[in-house]
């Protein structure tokens, strides 16, 4: 058993701020209707966030990473997730090598 | 009536549950090399039980571990679930309180996709609810454990791509998430937004900026007509 207090207390944050969306919503909607323009925000927001995480890498690391992760896409679009995953890693390990 | 229920909610979900697997060992993997324990690796799994943010959060997590960062990341990537959430409580209204707790607090995109979608047929019961959820909810823990176990023994993971699997997987659930235009809007104005805060700020303000901006234009581009139930609906024929 090996536990470490940073990370207890970062897994134990997760779980809170998630139990906190979904009971919050749950709880809310008893009293106000998300609609319009601010749900079509939340709605955005995973997109917005997993796209701000892959910019460093997709488009600030070097060409191996920003045609990788073109590829990536035009897999995802193509192709059930895993594989898509599998192509677009194969495609960095493979880009790498060459540039 | 109780397992009939039971029966009829698990029967629903079994073609899913092969489907976790693969994306549990890869957590499992990628989490035990940024030095998370098994036993850590599991404990994250059980309670916060979201694979996506889960994902997130590993990519953001380093040591030492930005625990602001890896917290306020996670709510971001799990904001959907206040709506999905709000969703929910109509439908859950008939159920008994513990059954109605466990739901809410575990539902996944899966599990979620489901439900309403049985509950435009039949009143939802704690036996569908308990069987369409239970082993759903088991599994992504354990697999995730036997991928923490495993990948904790490839040594140099940066060898087979390992640190860009993080980005293949964030692509792709963006496109599992897409809905037309108005992500389109999202996705460039966070990529823009986001690359110019990481270039120009320290730390990891640009994931916060890029999200702040990426909804700032999504609600900009909204316009009445394309509502939120519709893309609800749309999700539901996208999962199931």
């Amino acid at each position: 058993m090996s536990f470490d207090s940073i990370h207890l207390t970062a897994i134990l944050g997760m779980a809170a701020v998630t139990l906190a969306m979904r009971f919050g919503g749950y709880l809310l909607v008893r009293y106000v209707t998300v609609t319009g323009r601010a749900a079509a925000a939340m709605e955005a927001m995973p997109v917005a966030v997993l796209t701000a995480l892959v910019v460093p890498t997709a488009l600030a690391t070097g060409p191996a990473e920003t045609v990788a992760a073109a590829v990536t896409l035009f897999a995802a679009w193509r192709l059930p997730i895993i594989v898509a995953v599998i192509v677009g890693t194969a495609a960095v390990v493979a880009l790498r090598l060459v540039v | 009536m109780f397992w009939t229920e039971f029966r009829r909610g698990f029967l629903d979900i079994l073609p899913l549950l092969a489907g976790v697997m693969p994306f549990a060992l890869l957590f499992g993997t990628l989490a035990s090399q940024k030095g998370l324990s098994p036993v850590e690796i599991v404990l994250m799994c059980a309670t916060v039980y979201a694979g996506g943010a889960q994902f997130v959060s590993i990519d953001v997590w380093a040591t030492p571990v930005p625990v602001l960062a890896v917290v306020l990341a996670t709510g971001l990537a799990n904001a959907r679930y206040f709506l999905m959430g709000a969703a929910l409580r109509p439908h859950v209204t008939g159920l008994s309180w513990p059954a109605r707790l466990w739901f809410v607090g575990i539902h996944s995109d899966e599990t979620w996709a489901i439900a309403l979608k049985r509950s435009q047929t039949a009143a939802l019961t704690p036996g569908y609810v308990l069987g369409l959820t239970g082993l759903f909810y088991l599994n992504w823990p354990f697999w995730c454990l036997i991928g923490a176990l495993v990948g904790g023994l490839i040594d140099d993971p940066a060898r087979y791509g390992a640190d860009f699997m993080f980005v293949a997987m964030f692509l792709c659930l963006i496109r599992g998430m897409w809905q037309g235009r108005i992500s389109l809007v999202a996705v460039g104005a966070s990529a823009v937004a986001g690359l110019a805060a990481q270039q120009l700020l320290p730390g990891h303000w640009y994931i916060f900026i890029g999200a702040v901006s990426g909804m700032l234009a999504a609600a900009a581009f909204w316009s009445p007509g394309s509502g939120r139930d519709e893309s609800c609906d749309a999700k539901l024929e996208a999962r199931t």
